[in-house]
Formats: structure tokens, C-alpha cells, sequence
């Protein structure tokens, strides 16, 4: 069987301006939830102190906070996670206790307000890990997106290459501008989904880009925008399949991973998604408009026809 | 034009069997075992140790499976915890003085997976439980320490040489010394220079006070700071081994910093106080000219410290430090033959013999504090007077509570001391029901992802999407095959990366597959449009894959700890589904379509 059995190529480039318009609107609304509300950033980057743990019955985390401001908490925040039987209590990093015995000290207090309570789980970073795992996350991005780059403008030709990156440091901002407006947690994990989805979704853009050049040499006739129409249309099919097949595993991750993988799964479907989105409707139009032409790919032959019509070489 | 030779096919079925192997491990549970590993580098786990322990549990009468070499430790494989209960007090019984015995468990795969290598994928803290630290090393602390050894070396050896100086004292990181007159500055400078390569020296005049700095140089802070480290992770490493924590991962990490993960191990408090232990002696002379009344007023000599001895008595200790525990090769629990008090033995090395044997020459008839350095905090033990000079390098310090302390010390002084202090700056505690929780969810969303793609491939493309399937199954097989192999961690966001592979792998036959479509819809023969499918389908897997590769190596090289993790099943699932999905599937299609030289319809 078949979903896609498309007869005439769909014109793609006639809205090219339309496309790039209505990404350009969304990327720039990303940037804004960027700039405006910035990322809930996880312990893993602000450093902090999260504790995890599991009652036998309901908690009561009014009961729990009260416990802990009394020991000497005040900023602490405590919310149920998951089920109402597992708590996740966060305190920010204090200037005084650099060494990790805060995790003790709650520890105490909760068992000695109920002995049931359980330690499921305790992550300190202190703020200097923070800072650096921040950092690095930054420059992965950055050595990521330079080194697909540098890939593309070797095997393609840069317009393509500069073509493709845009389309998906496009896709990176709009997860991120999801993360900040809709204030989801922003942990390590997050950070590998989306640099996971820079590789991906470049992917997109190179199966496309493979077929335009592929057609850029077979279809001498046509005009550039036909060969970039027909290059979309005919791995449409693909493009659509591929993408539910990662869809479902991701989503199977989304319903079943728990939720220690919901937001890594949150990502990667937006990164899909708007993956699917850029690399036919942004990195095409944008190739379009670095003037991409017949000639960088075929002008290998034409020094060859040179030097054999003067006869120096054979 | 589909057929593949037959080698093609032989080496497809042992790659298959090989991964079959070294999957098999992962689906055994695990059996309770007792480890025996050195806990000096000196002493080096291999056959003999080996032997001597199947003797030992013989001689016990204590059956067990199988017992083998694993890095440098010798594991015995058991039947149930009760007999590696037993075991474990037999083995300790024998191996008391520089090994550990501790309890572990072991895959419960047949011995002859374990006798070829094969292990079951290790599993990263948050898929089985345990604490993780991040523990920074105070480098400035490292490099005082070394300032203030060479501000007793230079002292001693001044002395000894017959240059008189004024005064010597440490600032920081530098040495100065004071001399009342140039010429013996210029003596002891060219002494030092040829004595301290690793000393850098710098004159200075101010009214009469003639003044040489000597600091360290660059290459060898940098050379201190390494060895800081290094000796910090022998040190953890064998106190962590006289926790007896079965497989503890510690490891450097940058420059100043040291991960170590202790599975199994939830008491994150009695963690911390055993890696947070620094205990070291220092040897220094009883200053006894001063008055100690006056001291206890608040006035206190300025080379002075006072301390409280164990029976309550005020002592003043020179701040100066005659010998440190560096020194000391090894220290033993035991008694005093005289008094039969409990004792520590301790062994000098040949340095330290020669500077303890300098100070008790010197210093016959007056006191010698010993004291007891634990976390910044100095204790008095003993400050017996010295009688003769104690040559050889073997001091025996009493002055201890009970045995217990006398072990404790002992125990203490063994593990050796930190070269600089630490600090946690990270922590992590995974419990193992939480672990075991994550491993199903991960594993039941990797289960029911395949499935939905298995079931819409096999509906979509027909036989060609079973082929599909069987080629996923098979890149499947092979991830897990290489990551038990590797023993690289897996993690949680790694039991994503799986899902996310296996999701991803299937674009390269989804690319295949269509490319066929288009190549038959173009009104090729059925031959050659697989042909023609594989064959130019091949370069779109070849770029696409690679950018995520890029991605990936990006991810390991700046990531760490679980994101290392993703990255590693990342940049190996694209390899093996570059393979599988051309490989495998080529294959199958080969094998059922390529001998039929007039095939009118291939089912995609």
C-alpha cells in the first residue's frame, strides 16, 4: 500500500515567501519567550539540591513544608511528582553550606515527621558545576552546529551547508522558545534531546539536498525551483514515514519512559515536528535565495573539456 | 545482479552470532560472589592469588561455581548468600593484611560466557542504585603543603651544611629565609640551587635584612597538582576498597576533580564520612622553654600551638613539622611489649627513617608530640620524651584509648592521607527500587515503540517491511551486543538513546524501501530497481547519518556523566544501523529474490 502516490510536483517554492514568513514568526516568538521568560533551568545547571522521595500513603506536602521551613529551609520548594506518594522537594544553593549535608538535614527532618518516608533519590550540584555544565551544553551547540557546517559545505556546497544550518538552529530555538514560554524544566537530559535533534533534523535537510543535487545534474532542463519541488515531492513519502516511526518510538517514550524521560521526549517530538517543517519549507526557500545554480555542481567536467580541447592532456 | 557471494553471507551469520553471545549475558539475573582484591598497588592480583583462595574456600569446605580473574581482583561465584556469607568470613580470615574482601554480585550467565568476556551491559548509578560524588581537590592547599616540605627540607639540610641563617619561614607558596649578612645568602643560595632543582630563587635587600625567596617552579606545581590528585584517587580508592563496595568507580575528572560512584552503597552519610576522612600524623617537638601558664592566658608563642593532651594536660607543640605521614609505608594495630597498651607499628620510608632518626639524635631527652591530623583538626595522641636516637625507620606510637582506636588509627594511616583536602561538589543517590523502576520504563518504552514501528512497517511496505523488521531486530541485537562488549555505561537518557536509534534506524530502510518504489514506479525491472534502491540510497545514509555521528561526538566529548552516556549509544547505533539496515536487509532481499532470474513483482 501507499499514503503518498503524488502525480504533479507539488510548488513548494511559490510559497516560499509565505513559509519563511510564518517560521520567521515563530522563531521570532521564541526568541521573545527566550528573552522574556528565559529557561526553567533544572538543578543540573543552576546548582541546588533535589530530593526525591516516596510515602506509603498520600503526602501531605503542606505537612512537609511547614516541617522544613522549621528546620531551617525557607526557600524550599516541595511539589508532588508523578504520583501523590513521591515528593520532590528543591532548594536553591545557599551561599553558607557548600558541602552536600543539606540532603541530610531534610532527610532527618522528614523521617522524623514520618519514619515511612523513603529516599528515592538526591542530586546536589553546586553552582560552579552548574555554571561549567552550562557552558559546555553552550559550546556543544555551538561545535555541533559548526561541525555540520563544515560537513555539508565539503560534501554539498555552502550554500547548501549554510542553508541547512539555519533551518535548524531555527528548529533548536523554537524547542527552546517552547521550553521558556511554557516554563518546562530544562535539565542535562533536555540539553541531549535537543542537541539530538540538530543531528536529526539536519538529516531531514540532507535527504532533501542529496535529491536536489542528484536532480540538478539529471533534469537540465528544468528550472531550479521545478528541480527544488520535485526534490521535496518525491521524498515527501519518506520524509512523512521516517518521522512517524521516530514519532512513535518517541512517543512511546513520552507515554511509558516515565517522568524522568517526559521532557527528553517533549523535545525531541517538537524538534521532529518543526524538523519536518524546516527542512522542506525554511532550508529550501533559503537555498532559493542564496541563488543555489546548475553549475556548482557541474563544473567539474568543464577544466577537463579545456585542457583536452588544447590538447595538453588526454 | 542481487546475489551476494557466500562469504557475504558467512560473515553476516557470525556477526549475528557473535551479538547473540554477547547479548545473551544481559538476559541472566545475577548470583551473590565474594571478591578478593590487593588494596597496595604492590601487591598484584593473578593466578597465585587465585589459588590461594580456591584452596582456602576447599579447606572450608564452601562450594562454588566458579572463580576467576577480573582486573585486578579474583571473584568467586557462589550459590546463594548464605554460603558467601561464609565464605566471605573464611577468605577474610585468610587475607587480612592488604586485601579486601567484600561481597558483590555477579551475572548469573554460564561460566563459559564469563571465561570469554562476556558481560551483561554495566549499568549506570541511575539504573541500579547508588551514590555518586563529585569531589574537588583544593589545589592551593596541595601547593602549601609542598612549600611547607621544602621549608623543613631546606631548614634541615642549611643546618646541616653549617649555613647560618636568621630565620625561614613560609608565606603561601614561597619559602623565605632571612640572613643577617650577603655572603652567607650567596653561600646558601648556590647551596639551594644545586641542592632544590625544583626551586626558583629570587635575593632581596632591605636594611640589613638580606632576604632569599625561593618558590616553586612552574612545571612543577603543575607536576605537585597532578601527583595531588593522583594520590588523592589511591587514597579514596583504598579506603573505598576497606568499605568493601563491590565495583566503585573512581576516576579522575579535568584537572581537580574526582567522581566516585559506590552502587549499591544508600547510605549517602556514612559515604561521605568515610571519603571525607583525612587523617595524617605529624611529628613535632614539645616546645618546653616557653611558659605554658602564660599560654594558657592567651598568650601563646608565636612558633607555638597549644593543644590539650589525651590525660587533659595543656601542651605547647612547635608549629614546626619535624615529619609528616607521608612518610609512612605502613602502619599496623598492636601492642606495646612492655606496657602491653595498645599500639600502632608504623613504618617509615628510607627518607623518613633518616629525618626521624635526625630529630630523635637531636632531640634526645625532650618530648615529641605525635599528633593526629584529621580533618584540618589536630589531636595530641602521645608526646612521650625521647630516650635515644630511633634509627631504621620503625616508630611505635602508644597513647591510644583501646584497640579499637588502635586499629582505627592504623586503618587511617594505611588508606594514607589526602594530599589536599576535597570537597563535594556534587552528589547523586539513586535507590535501587527506583533504579529497577527506571530499567522498566525505559525498557517497556523501548518494547512498545518497536512494536508500532515493526507493525507499520510489516503493513506498509509487505515482505519488504518484514525485511525491515528483521534488519531493526538485528541492529537491535547488535547495540546492545556492542554496548555489553564495551562495558560502556548505559544510563537512563542511554535507554533513550535506544529508542531514539531504533526510531532514527529505520529511516535508512524507510529510504531504501521508497527509493525501490520510485525505481519500479519509473518502470524499472524489479531487479534493478532493488538494485538501483540499495545502490542509491546508500549515499543520502552515508550524509544524513553522519551529521547525526557529529552531533554525537559532539555530545560525548562536552558531555558528561548520563549525557556521555546517551552520546556513546547515539554514535553506536548509528554505526550498526548503517549496517544492519543495508547489511541484513540486503541480504534477506538477496537471498529470497535474487536467484529468481524473472521476477515480475517484489511485495513493497
Amino acid at each position: 500500500m501507499e499514503f503518498f502516490r503524488i502525480k504533479h510536483d507539488i510548488p513548494f517554492m511559490r510559497y516560499g515567501k509565505l513559509t519563511t514568513a510564518i517560521s520567521l514568526i515563530t522563531f521570532l516568538f521564541a526568541v521573545w519567550a527566550l528573552a522574556h521568560k528565559g529557561l526553567n533551568l533544572g538543578v543540573d545547571f543552576t546548582g541546588g539540591t533535589v530530593i526525591e522521595v516516596e510515602y506509603n500513603q498520600p503526602a501531605h506536602i503542606d505537612q512537609i513544608r511547614e516541617t522544613l521551613t522549621k528546620t531551617g529551609l525557607p526557600e524550599v520548594t516541595v511539589q508532588t511528582f508523578g504520583t501523590t506518594k513521591d515528593v520532590l522537594i528543591r532548594l536553591p544553593v545557599h551561599k553558607d553550606t557548600t558541602s552536600a549535608k543539606t540532603s541530610d538535614t531534610v532527610m532527618a527532618a522528614l523521617k522524623a515527621q514520618d519514619p515511612t518516608v523513603i529516599l528515592k533519590r538526591v542530586d546536589f550540584v553546586g553552582p560552579q558545576v552548574g555554571k561549567e555544565l552550562y557552558d559546555n551544553g553552550a559550546l556543544a551547540l555551538v561545535v555541533v552546529a559548526g561541525g555540520i557546517l563544515l560537513y555539508l559545505a565539503i560534501r554539498f556546497e555552502w550554500r547548501f551547508a549554510l542553508a541547512a544550518i539555519i533551518a535548524n538552529i531555527h528548529d533548536v530555538v523554537i524547542i527552546l522558545g517552547c521550553f521558556a514560554f511554557f516554563q518546562w524544566e530544562f535539565t542535562l537530559t533536555v540539553l541531549a534531546g535537543v542537541l539530538a535533534v540538530l543531528g536529526y533534523s539536519v538529516n531531514e535537510s540532507v535527504v532533501v539536498f542529496d535529491r536536489i543535487r542528484e536532480n540538478l545534474r539529471k533534469m537540465r532542463k528544468s528550472t531550479i525551483p521545478d528541480i527544488i519541488d520535485n526534490a521535496i515531492t518525491t521524498t515527501m513519502s519518506r520524509t512523512i514515514i521516517t518521522h512517524g516511526m521516530t514519532q512513535m518510538m518517541v512517543l512511546s517514550m513520552l507515554f511509558f519512559g516515565g517522568e524522568a524521560l517526559h521532557n527528553f521526549a517533549l523535545a525531541l517530538t517538537i524538534g521532529i515536528l518543526f524538523g519536518i517543517y524546516s527542512s522542506v519549507l525554511v532550508a529550501s526557500p533559503l537555498l532559493l535565495m542564496f541563488g543555489v545554480k546548475r553549475e556548482h555542481f557541474i563544473k567539474d567536467n568543464k577544466p577537463k573539456a579545456d585542457v583536452s580541447a588544447d590538447g595538453a592532456q588526454v | 545482479m542481487n546475489r551476494f557471494p557466500l562469504w557475504k553471507y558467512l560473515l553476516i551469520c557470525a556477526v549475528l552470532l557473535i551479538s547473540v553471545i554477547y547479548t545473551l549475558p544481559n538476559f541472566y539475573g545475577e548470583v551473590p560472589a565474594v571478591q578478593v582484591s590487593p588494596t597496595r598497588s604492590a601487591i598484584k592480583a593473578d593466578a597465585t592469588l587465585m589459588q590461594q583462595v580456591e584452596d582456602e574456600l576447599k579447606a572450608a569446605h564452601i562450594t562454588y561455581s566458579y572463580a576467576f580473574l577480573d582486573g585486578n581482583s579474583v571473584k568467586v561465584k557462589l550459590a546463594n548468600t548464605d554460603i558467601q556469607l561464609k565464605a566471605k568470613d573464611a577468605l577474610q580470615a585468610r587475607f587480612r593484611d592488604g586485601y579486601s574482601v567484600a561481597l558483590n554480585l555477579l551475572s548469573a550467565s554460564p561460566d563459559w560466557l564469563t571465561a570469554i568476556g562476556a558481560k551483561p551491559m554495566f549499568l549506570g548509578l541511575d539504573l541500579r542504585g547508588g551514590v555518586h560524588f563529585l569531589l574537588q581537590v583544593d589545589m592551593q592547599a596541595a601547593l602549601d603543603k609542598a612549600a611547607e616540605r621544602y621549608t623543613g627540607d631546606i631548614r634541615s639540610q642549611l643546618r646541616e651544611q653549617k649555613i647560618h641563617y636568621a630565620s625561614i619561614s613560609r608565606d603561601h607558596q614561597t619559602v623565605i629565609i632571612h640572613f643577617s649578612d650577603a655572603a652567607t645568602r650567596e653561600l646558601a643560595n648556590q647551596f639551594i640551587n644545586k641542592n632544590f632543582a625544583d626551586l626558583v630563587l629570587t635575593e632581596n635587600d632591605a636594611n640589613n635584612d638580606y632576604t632569599l625567596t625561593a618558590a616553586l617552579r612552574a612545571e612543577v606545581q603543575k607536576r605537585t597538582q597532578d601527583n595531588a590528585i593522583l594520590q588523592n584517587i589511591t587514597t579514596l580508592r583504598n579506603r573505598v576498597n576497606e568499605l568493601g563496595v563491590a565495583e566503585p568507580i573512581i576516576q579522575q575528572q579535568g584537572t581537580d576533580r574526582v567522581v566516585v560512584q559506590l552502587p549499591g552503597v544508600q547510605d549517602t552519610a556514612k559515604a561521605k564520612e568515610i571519603l571525607g576522612r583525612t587523617a595524617t600524623l605529624e611529628v613535632r617537638l614539645v616546645d618546653e622553654t616557653h611558659d605554658i601558664t602564660a599560654a594558657l592566658q592567651g598568650q601563646v608563642p608565636f612558633d607555638d600551638e597549644l593543644y590539650t593532651e589525651r590525660g587533659g594536660m595543656p601542651i605547647l607543640v612547635k608549629k614546626t613539622v619535624s615529619l609528616t605521614g607521608d612518610y609512612i609505608t605502613d602502619a599496623s594495630p598492636g601492642f606495646d611489649q612492655q606496657s602491653g597498651q595498645a599500639a600502632v607499628h608504623i613504618n617509615l620510608d628510607s627518607r623518613g627513617a633518616r629525618i626521624f632518626r635526625d630529630v630523635t639524635r637531636e632531640n634526645v631527652g625532650k618530648r615529641m608530640a605525635i599528633l593526629l591530623v584529621e580533618k584540618g583538626k589536630a589531636e595530641v595522641i602521645t608526646a612521650p620524651v625521647i630516650r635515644e636516637e630511633i634509627g631504621g625507620g620503625r616508630v611505635q606510637i602508644t597513647g591510644m584509648d583501646s584497640t579499637q582506636e588502635a586499629s582505627d588509627v592504623a586503618l587511617l594511616l594505611r588508606a594514607g592521607a589526602l594530599a589536599a583536602p576535597m570537597d563535594i561538589v556534587e552528589e547523586r543517590t539513586v535507590g535501587p527500587s527506583m533504579g529497577a523502576d527506571n530499567i522498566q520504563k525505559g525498557f517497556h518504552s523501548n518494547l512498545w515503540g518497536f512494536v508500532a514501528v515493526a507493525v507499520f512497517m510489516i503493513f506498509y511496505y509487505r515482505i519488504f517491511g518484514i525485511f525491515s523488521t528483521l534488519a531493526l531486530t538485528a541492529n537491535g541485537l547488535f547495540l546492545i551486543a556492542l554496548l555489553s562488549m564495551m562495558q560502556a555505561t548505559l544510563t537512563l537518557p542511554g535507554l533513550a538513546g535506544i529508542a531514539l536509534t531504533l526510531g532514527m534506524a529505520i529511516d535508512a530502510n524507510v529510504l531504501i524501501n521508497e527509493r525501490i518504489r520510485e525505481e519500479l514506479r519509473n518502470g524499472n525491472s524489479p531487479q534493478a530497481a532493488i538494485h538501483a534502491g540499495y545502490d542509491r540510497a546508500w549515499g543520502t545514509i552515508l550524509d544524513s547519518n553522519i551529521t547525526t555521528f557529529i552531533a554525537g561526538i559532539a555530545l560525548f566529548w562536552l558531555g558528561s556523566g548520563p549525557v556521555r552516556g546517551f552520546a556513546v549509544v547515539l554514535c553506536l547505533g548509528i554505526l550498526t544501523s548503517m549496517f544492519s539496515a543495508v547489511t541484513i536487509s540486503r541480504a534477506l532481499v538477496n537471498l529470497s529474490y535474487g536467484r529468481r532470474v524473472r521476477l515480475a513483482k517484489v511485495s513493497i
